[in-house]
């Protein structure tokens, strides 16, 4: 036994190579973009690519750009020309309403901004009264303070209304207009009224049925026809019923989904606690079917906001149209990329942020059926 | 359901704002203190909005001269941005009273649409544009060469009939869009661009070296654009007219808006007299005051001040006359006697 423990010999291992490293910036890398051959070639194709692509672009808008000067004499260094963008940024965003009012369009936004901050505060004090200011007292003001004609504001007549915040009209009266409509045709296509059903129907698969290009033109170059002869009605007024029409039979038939998404046990408690149909909507079926739907609604909101554009073809300007206008000016003829690169900016801004609000209130508002 | 919708609206528009009874245009706008004038969203010295948000333009300073004709105020109007599809329902509806937005006068368009033209402030038509290098001075000199050109449009046919018709060949290189065409050009694609002479003045400002292109001389089609009125209202027809011709008259007569005070008090010239309603019948028969074409060389200028600011050397544009020129000096604009 001795012995043989005696002949016995301790041999070191040759050491192992090191476990391959799991974490940190080296794992993630080894495990997400080279884990194996085909991988590492896509992945360093697509650094190529990178790099073939933003330089260049990165060189272009910042590097070689031009931001201070007043005239096209002033951007020579073959960047972007930002100075373009500078030079007309009011016009952009107040279109041609006079400069001495614009405090007005200031006043009203602000406004807006300043009613809008208490509703994402958590918990704050009358948040119900709040919104419906919000919904019913502010359009009066923000109209009184865009269009003037009492208290000593001169009037500022639509056609001179124009870039952002037309932009932001069109769209704010296309949604908070268009959210109720839709409501009401959504009910009535699942009434059981056959007159409303069919009504409802027909409006939805109408307006449903054609672009909304079709609708701004007939708003504007058919309607003058059928008026009598010097009776002229608002352009933008006439544009934005079109837009709330039309954007209304959309938003029915999303909310119409979320309707279905109800088990019908729900209406069937409804009917069982004795609440007539007005109260069983709006206190148990719609609560629930919106909340499933805002996704749809949001989608639909932020389609609408970039449907805006489309106005242009009436001759409105919103923001893409005083760009546009803009790009035709002798003294900035060949800018119209920057103005495109600017105009794509400021909606990517707000789509984006659309869809950051409707995330955190789907997750406010999430009660279960998460899977 | 959408004409229900408008039709009360604008019902109840009719209750609180016509008092308005529709007569003769001239009357309506006076009554009304402003011109309503339907101008291009945006076309490079025609119609364009500048940094102040002021329109600026050839078509543009029709309007102003027959506000300062009517008001004795240049900036009596109101501008409304129309696209080529609703300029003329704009007119015909009674939207706008008159319509100078780079429009060419034609026979459908005069005799089947309801409309007049009254007269034309910008002969335009289809052109070449070359680089110096290629050493070319005139559109004859193009046999073999290639020539970019914006897909399905009328300038595609006149260009192929332009050379059919001169025994010559090219190479046609298509693109679909005018900024497309330019870069083309400017590449080096092809060795001739065409399109409408102002348009081309506005494309080579985009150029990389817009001084190394020229635009050659020869006009293969006729565009003659002017301002245009709805038929049937010949006292308004007559007043847009005149106010037109009253530019080009001023011009001819050496009248300008610097020294027509001068003039006014000074000159012996019974032309000029005439003209600045001195003597003879004034602005009776339009229903003017007898200082209109005083006032619209006054404000807006003669036709010369109104092309050279906005489309000519004193622009960025740097149109030459060409067929613009008086008739005097080889070109086509004439105005008929003021007397």
């Amino acid at each position: 036994m001795a012995q043989s423990t005696a002949t016995q010999t301790f041999e070191r291992h040759a050491d192992l190579p090191p476990p391959v490293m799991a974490v940190g910036v080296l794992g993630w890398l080894r495990t997400n973009l080279f884990s194996s051959i085909a991988n590492t070639i896509l992945t360093i194709a697509a650094v190529y690519l990178l790099y073939l692509a933003i330089p260049p672009v990165i060189n272009w808008a910042f590097i070689a750009a031009d931001w201070v000067g007043a005239t096209r004499e002033d951007c020579t260094s073959g960047g972007a020309c930002w100075v373009f963008i500078l030079a007309r940024l009011n016009q952009f965003i107040y279109g041609f309403y006079p400069e001495l009012q614009q405090w007005r369009v200031n006043l009203a936004f602000g406004l807006l901004i300043a009613l809008f901050v208490p509703l994402f505060v958590r918990n704050f004090p009358n948040k119900a009264w709040v919104g419906s200011f919000l919904l019913f007292g502010y359009p009066i003001i923000a109209f009184v303070l865009f269009y003037g004609g009492i208290l000593g504001l001169p009037v500022v007549s639509t056609d001179q209304w124009g870039g952002l915040m037309l932009t932001l009209i069109i769209s704010a009266v296309g949604m908070v207009a268009s959210l109720p409509l839709g409501v009401l045709l959504a009910l009535g296509r699942r009434s059981e009224m056959p007159i409303v059903r069919a009504f409802s129907v027909a409006f939805i698969e109408l307006w449903r049925g054609v672009p909304l290009i079709t609708v701004l033109f007939m708003s504007s170059v058919m309607l003058p026809l059928f008026l009598p002869e010097g009776v002229t009605f608002d352009k933008l007024l006439r544009a934005l019923i079109g837009i709330t029409l039309f954007e209304s039979a959309y938003m029915a038939e999303v909310v119409r989904g979320g309707l279905q998404a109800i088990p019908s046990g729900q209406y069937e408690a409804a009917k069982a606690l004795g609440l007539n149909f007005w109260k069983s909507m709006s206190l148990i079926i719609l609560p629930q079917a919106l909340k499933l739907v805002i996704p749809g609604i949001v989608n639909t909101l932020i389609a609408l906001f970039k449907d805006t554009t489309l106005v242009i073809i009436i001759g409105l300007f919103d923001i893409l149209g005083a760009v546009e206008a803009a790009i035709k000016d002798p003294s900035w003829l060949g800018y119209a990329v920057e103005g495109y690169v600017f105009a794509a900016l400021i909606f990517w801004i707000f789509c984006y942020g659309m869809s950051r609000y409707s995330q955190g209130l789907e997750r406010k508002l999430s009660t279960e059926h998460n899977r | 359901m959408k004409t229900l919708t408008s039709l009360a609206a604008s019902a109840s528009l009719l209750v609180l704002s016509m008092g308005v009874v529709y007569a003769g245009t001239l009357d309506t706008v006076k009554q009304r203190g402003h011109i309503q004038c339907g101008v291009n969203t945006g076309l490079p010295g025609f119609s364009f909005p500048d940094d102040k948000g002021k329109w600026n333009g050839l078509d543009v300073d029709v309007c102003r001269a027959i506000a300062a004709a009517v008001f004795g105020d240049a900036g009596k109007v109101k501008f409304t941005p129309l696209t080529a599809k609703e300029r003329f329902t704009a007119l015909q509806s009674g939207e706008i009273d008159v319509l100078s937005r780079n429009t060419t006068w034609t026979t459908t368009r005069d005799s089947s649409l309801g409309l007049n033209f009254a007269g034309v402030n910008y002969y335009d038509g289809q052109g070449f544009m070359v680089k110096k290098s290629l050493g070319v001075s005139s559109a004859k000199d193009l046999d073999g060469a290639s020539v970019c050109i914006q897909a399905g449009t009328t300038t595609e046919l006149n260009l192929a009939d332009y050379f059919r018709s001169n025994n010559m060949k090219y190479t046609p290189i298509t693109y679909d869009k005018a900024a497309e065409t330019v870069a083309g050009f400017d590449a080096g694609r092809c060795d001739v661009l065409t399109s409408d002479q102002s348009q081309l003045y506005a494309l080579r400002i985009q150029l990389k070296d817009p001084g190394g292109a020229f635009v050659l001389p020869e006009v293969i089609s006729k565009e003659p654009l002017g301002p245009v009125v709805r038929q049937g209202d010949d006292a308004w027809f007559n007043v847009v007219k005149w106010s037109l011709f009253a530019m080009l008259e001023a011009e001819d007569m050496g009248v300008n808006s610097k020294n027509v005070d001068d003039m006014k008090a000074n000159s012996k010239n019974p032309g000029v007299r005439r003209l600045l309603g001195l003597e003879g019948i004034g602005g009776k028969g339009l229903g003017l005051p007898n200082e209109w074409a005083y006032n619209i060389v006054k404000m807006v200028g003669n036709y010369a001040e109104a092309f050279d600011r906005n489309v000519g050397t004193g622009s960025k544009l740097n149109i030459s006359r060409g067929l613009n020129a008086l008739w005097k000096n080889g070109g086509l604009q004439y105005a008929p006697p003021f007397r």
